[in-house]
């Protein structure tokens, strides 16, 4: 039943391509062109909850195959064995299902908290973590607004978890697995382009959807982009955090570190200078021994 | 300079090499004292629950969760730590830079706690880190996050702990009796002393800065954008309630150390100290209430973390510091060391607040360390008092230098 389903969304899927005017394997070609972000439509209209995105992005990472069933009123988290959870939601729309997995922000506060690039925004779009790199400090954890990273604390060798957008496929030029396996509820495809298409999907269905697509503007833009029938708080997004970027809100600390390394030093010399006393100045002028 | 302080050091100014070395490793004094039986068993505990930490994973000994990444080790030895080893830059400035000479018999000693703090919250990092082995990647090799506070942190981190060592070691050139090296090393004094306040005034703020990130996640009554500026004025009453603290023991402890003119210096010390205590959490408090104003949370006041909030703001600083305007008007030493512990529990509120407690203070599993977090938490500090006392009663920390080198100051 469910082999059947997947097929019929795979068809679907390269209509859905189609829209958005992506070629799949053509999307490498114009590597030598200015690259720009990519990111992942989600239509939570279109989901059917049927969780085979979870299961491909499972056997596609080496992880295990999530087991629960998705239930309103019951919320599954991503955890270190699992990148992406589809969570349903009761509403007067009936019930809406919503895919989370990391964001993938434009400017992500996970980048910009790590100490040693292992988490690092790619040029592509998809935020990854390198694990040659990573010291396993957590800060990216403290950091990211969505709690999206996660730690494997069991282990002795510990991994940070979380969705890499299938990196090593986008640059050999295939899809991310789950927008291959989905193909109707997910689009892959320029950021920009994307978001073209879900205003467009907006306009053509001023019914069916909200005139709103979360992370276009939360975080300062995310490379995973929204489209729903009902109010984002109404299915679990947190409709508190800001709109500009997070990085930001370090940046004047940072910049204040160069002023402070020149004047700082500087001042305290000028006082040195100024209160040496006669006698500490005999004092060093005397012979040592 | 008395001559019997002289005496104590004059036997090791020709030290025959590893000789010297083995004698002095070895313990001195009595075995069998209240710090040694209390100490002694948690150390074993602790490092056994270090070796089971490397041997299982953090979850196997830490209750730290995928919300609340950051548990006791960071929140209290680190964050914590560092704000009490803060007066070791206040010293330094106001006896290297201001030349007030007063304070010159404490600036030793305060330095040396200084510096085992950060080496000791160094090694706790190092406990909490999930891939300890790549701790030097933001130090060697191109992984440079120099846009991560973090980064600006670590590296301040580690030269303090340079620039601390160099303002130490004359110290220990006194101890080996190596008079060359003294000289070239006192002449390094006042530029680790001015590139240490730097870097202090800096790595101070910047463990507030770590936390601008969260603005979500942190209780909006400790979250503000002057985390930083907060977290240095602090800094300043915090290191000094802690000088006062740890001088009112060692005073006890190596009273043989100290000499008389020193001793009785010492409530002049403590009364002045307490005289910029209290103005520096007068600065503190008035931030703090411009934040609160500037925030508009007034309905928050109103809540269970309102409450705790109004705690930390009237019991942890406005009471401490009228304790310490009043012991500064009626020179009343021992008042000062009410007030400095009730600032030192005050500091590890606050920090363990902003850190811990407040943060995620709305997620449904809430972080509570484990025994043996706390276990492994004290083992660090104790083993940090045990090198402390072993230096203290081997170099001339507390009591004075040999008498060639004083001419050298």
């Amino acid at each position: 039943m469910s082999l059947n389903r997947r097929d019929f969304f795979k068809t679907i899927g390269i209509t859905g391509m189609t829209i958005i005017g992506v070629n799949a394997s053509g999307s490498n070609s114009s590597a030598d062109e200015k690259t720009e972000f990519h990111g992942i439509l989600f239509d939570s209209f279109a989901c059917v909850g049927c969780q085979s995105c979870e299961l491909a992005c499972a056997e596609t990472h080496g992880l295990p195959a999530p087991e629960d069933e998705i239930k309103s009123g019951v919320l599954r988290k991503t955890s270190e064995k699992q990148r992406c959870a589809v969570n349903s939601y009761s509403t007067p729309q009936g019930d809406i299902f919503v895919r989370n997995q990391c964001m993938h922000c434009n400017e992500p506060a996970c980048a910009a908290a790590c100490l040693t690039q292992a988490m690092y925004k790619t040029k592509e779009g998809p935020v990854i973590w390198r694990e040659n790199k990573c010291m396993g400090c957590r800060y990216c954890m403290i950091s990211c607004p969505f709690d999206v990273p996660k730690f494997d604390y069991s282990s002795t060798n510990p991994k940070i978890q979380k969705c890499d957008m299938c990196y090593d496929r986008i640059i050999k030029g295939e899809q991310p697995v789950c927008v291959e396996t989905c193909g109707v509820a997910l689009f892959y495809g320029a950021r920009r382009e994307l978001i073209a298409e879900a205003r467009k999907r907006i306009a053509e269905n001023p019914g069916v959807y909200v005139d709103k697509i979360y992370g276009e503007s939360v975080a300062g833009g995310t490379g995973y982009l929204y489209l729903s029938p009902v109010q984002h708080n109404e299915i679990g997004f947190n409709t508190t955090l800001q709109n500009s970027s997070y990085p930001a809100l370090t940046k004047g600390f940072l910049y204040s570190v160069p002023s402070v390394f020149v004047l700082v030093p500087t001042l305290l010399l000028g006082i040195h200078e100024a209160t040496k006393s006669n006698k500490s100045k005999q004092i060093k002028d005397e012979d040592y021994e | 300079m008395s001559s019997t302080t002289y005496l104590i050091t004059s036997d090791k100014e020709s030290p025959a090499g590893w000789k010297f070395f083995l004698s002095e490793l070895k313990p001195r004094g009595k075995w069998f004292t209240p710090f040694n039986i209390i100490s002694i068993p948690i150390i074993i505990v602790g490092l056994v629950l270090i070796v089971y930490r490397f041997w299982n994973g953090l979850g196997s000994v830490s209750n730290v969760n995928q919300e609340i990444p950051w548990g006791l080790w960071k929140g209290f030895n680190v964050v914590t730590g560092v704000a009490f080893a803060g007066g070791a830059y206040v010293l330094t400035f106001i006896v290297y830079i201001l030349k007030v000479d007063k304070y010159h018999s404490i600036v030793r000693v305060t330095v040396l706690n200084g510096f085992l703090a950060y080496m000791f919250y160094a090694g706790a990092l190092v406990l909490d880190l999930g891939k300890p082995w790549n701790i030097f990647n933001p130090i060697i090799g191109n992984n440079f996050g120099a846009n991560s506070v973090l980064f600006l942190v670590a590296w301040h981190f580690m030269l303090y702990i340079v620039a601390q060592l160099v303002e130490f070691s004359p110290a220990i050139a006194e101890w080996l009796g190596s008079r060359r090296i003294h000289k070239i090393l006192s002449g390094m004094t006042i530029g680790a002393v001015i590139f240490g306040i730097t870097l202090s005034t800096l790595h101070q703020s910047g463990l507030g800065a770590l936390f601008l990130m969260a603005k979500e996640k942190i209780h909006p009554l400790w979250y503000n954008e002057f985390i930083p500026i907060l977290f240095l004025v602090s800094s300043v009453f915090a290191g000094l309630s802690m000088v006062i603290f740890e001088g009112s023991i060692s005073q006890r402890v190596f009273a043989d150390k100290i000499n008389k003119k020193d001793k009785e210096a010492r409530k002049g010390i403590v009364n002045t100290l307490s005289k910029i205590c209290a103005f520096a959490m007068f600065a503190y408090l008035f931030m703090q209430l411009l934040v609160f104003i500037h925030g508009q949370h007034y309905n928050l006041l109103n809540t269970k973390m309102g409450y705790w909030y109004l705690l930390e703001m009237v019991g942890f600083v406005i009471f401490p510091m009228a304790l310490y305007f009043r012991s500064y008007l009626t020179s009343n030493i021992n008042l000062s060391r009410i007030a400095a512990i009730i600032t030192i529990v005050g500091i590890i509120l606050n920090r363990l607040n902003v850190s811990i407690i407040a943060f995620r203070w709305d997620a449904a599993v809430r972080y509570v360390p484990s025994w043996m977090e706390v276990v492994v938490s004290i083992t660090i500090i104790l083993i940090q008092i045990w090198i402390f006392r072993w230096v203290i009663s081997r170099m001339p920390v507390l009591n004075e230098p040999p008498k060639w080198a004083i001419n050298g100051h």
